[in-house]
């Protein structure tokens, strides 16, 4: 960022001369200072995994959840400002009961994911507003439709996913999301794979502690977005936790 | 004086200060009421007829039947209005029909948003009702009703819970609750019935609904022999779709 403090980074309606804009770059990197969210698209459901940061151990367990239920067949993770991500989950919510009372039926993920994208890139237009500082993914899963998922940028981008990561470790997750064969894979082995890439891309040294959280919208749930039940929770965390030490025993037998 | 709605850039009107269409002259000063007034409903349109319901031993049964009139013109005859809120809360409906396919996308929205907030908590039929009296009496608050009666059936953590609240925002909880016609055929009958078997089992209480909504059918003009019976107990919510009256007419040639 060789432009920065060259004054073209002080409003978000305006261009520096190569090209950019500043600000939403700005946001992007809240996101990446977040705990890791991915999301992994399977035959049948989306599944959510969430490493959220605990940074204080006087904090209940299970506040600011990170993982929002939209509609009853949309959920949204969220990586970033947690404050800015409620205020989208809030207009997502909005939007999904403004189409429900207009047409009757629930929105589909589509136009969901196109009206949020709008809202969220309508902020990166104006000097009078600052761009939001989170990204967001969407999930939806239709009996006749089938998965879908969609993660929206700070910049009001959107791309549909078979698997994707935001924030902190995203690089390292994406690396072993590639390793899956998304397409192929039942909801329930999302689930635990998602835990084991959580666990293994959580950084110890810098961050202790961390919350998973687990959602899944699936055929199994009917296409309802629910958190996934205690007892698939604890199965995918014990197996995670497994893969995890697994992991360090041949560490040490390389050493 | 107020300028404000004058458009400086609009050409005058060709014709001012005198009869306008369909007016015979306008007086100076004067202004002409043409609009500025709402009209609110003052009569349903498509109604429904009666709900029956009661509580019994472990639950509670609704029933109502399917027809929606044109006052008396039996206009529609497949007009559900039994309704699942969730596991643990049904809801019968008469009056306007259109008013209460309203109200149902304000419930189901309601309970939408409050699955959202995933906090572990369902509705509860008593919550379900407070809310609804809040809407009716709003709205008859703003001379514009919702032209309905509804009835609210479920289990408050165990117990049965029946009540009702109708157009005016009027609301009360009962063991036995029947709008319209049914207040006056079919009440007497459960409430009979309640005080020699205050505990009455599910079949019996599905037994004594169906006695009423004969009662209603053969008593009732606004009433059709096909109607829905919603049951809700620990196991869940059932609403059986189109239970038939059973007919007898051959007692007919002897009234005259």
């Amino acid at each position: 960022m060789s432009s920065i403090g060259t004054g073209y980074d002080l409003s978000a309606s305006q261009f520096s001369p190569d090209g950019r804009v500043f600000q939403v770059e700005y946001a992007v990197k809240a996101v990446e200072n977040s705990g890791t969210v991915i999301g992994l698209k399977g035959k049948d459901g989306v599944v959510f995994a969430v490493e959220k940061l605990v940074t204080s151990k006087l904090y209940e367990a299970g506040a600011n959840r990170r993982v929002f239920t939209i509609d009853k067949h949309v959920g949204m993770a969220v990586c970033g400002l947690i404050a800015d991500a409620r205020q989208i989950v809030d207009v997502a919510r909005r939007e999904a009961a403004n189409y429900r009372s207009q047409y009757g039926v629930s929105i589909p993920l589509k136009y969901l994911n196109d009206r949020v994208s709008m809202y969220m890139h309508a902020y990166t237009l104006y000097s009078a507003v600052r761009p939001y500082g989170c990204s967001v993914i969407l999930s939806s899963y239709d009996l006749t439709d089938g998965p879908s998922m969609y993660l929206i940028d700070p910049s009001g981008v959107s791309y549909g996913y078979h698997g994707c990561a935001v924030g902190k470790a995203k690089q390292s997750a994406k690396t072993e999301i590639e390793k899956l064969k998304l397409t192929n894979m039942s909801t329930r082995d999302l689930v635990k794979e998602a835990a084991k890439i959580i666990y293994l891309v959580h950084d110890e040294l810098k961050d202790k502690n961390f919350e998973l959280e687990l959602s899944w919208v699936c055929e199994e749930t009917q296409g309802r977005h629910e958190r996934v039940p205690d007892n698939v929770f604890v199965e995918a965390e014990k197996c995670a936790k497994q893969a995890m030490e697994a992991d360090s025993d041949s560490d040490t037998e390389d050493m | 004086m107020s300028f404000s709605n004058i458009d400086a850039f609009a050409a005058p009107p060709l014709w001012r200060n005198g009869p306008s269409p369909g007016a015979f002259y306008n007086f100076p000063n004067m202004q002409s009421k043409t609009s500025g007034f709402v009209e609110h409903s003052q009569s349903p349109v498509t109604t429904a007829t009666s709900i029956v319901a009661l509580t019994f031993k472990n639950g509670v049964i609704i029933a109502g039947d399917l027809l929606g009139s044109y006052g008396s013109l039996a206009r529609f005859r497949n007009c559900p209005r039994i309704l699942k809120i969730n596991d643990n809360i049904i809801l019968g409906a008469g009056g306007d029909y259109g008013d209460y396919q309203y109200v149902k996308d304000l419930i189901e929205q309601k309970i939408i948003d409050e699955e959202c907030l995933d906090d572990g908590f369902n509705l509860k039929p008593k919550s379900l009702q407070c809310w609804l009296t809040r809407i009716m009496y709003n709205r008859r608050s703003r001379f514009d009703p919702f032209w309905n009666n509804f009835v609210v059936g479920g289990l408050q953590d165990g117990v049965p819970y029946l009540a009702t609240v109708d157009k005016l925002g009027t609301a009360y909880e009962d063991k036995a609750i029947c709008t319209g016609y049914g207040t006056h055929l079919a009440l007497p009958i459960i409430r009979d019935t309640l005080q020699k078997n205050p505990n009455l089992s599910e079949e019996e209480a599905r037994a004594l609904v169906v006695k009423c909504m004969e009662v209603l059918f053969y008593r009732d003009a606004h009433s059709y022999p096909k109607y829905q019976i919603g049951v809700v107990t620990e196991a869940g919510v059932k609403i059986e779709g189109l239970v038939d009256v059973n007919q007898k007419w051959d007692l007919a040639h002897m009234i005259h």
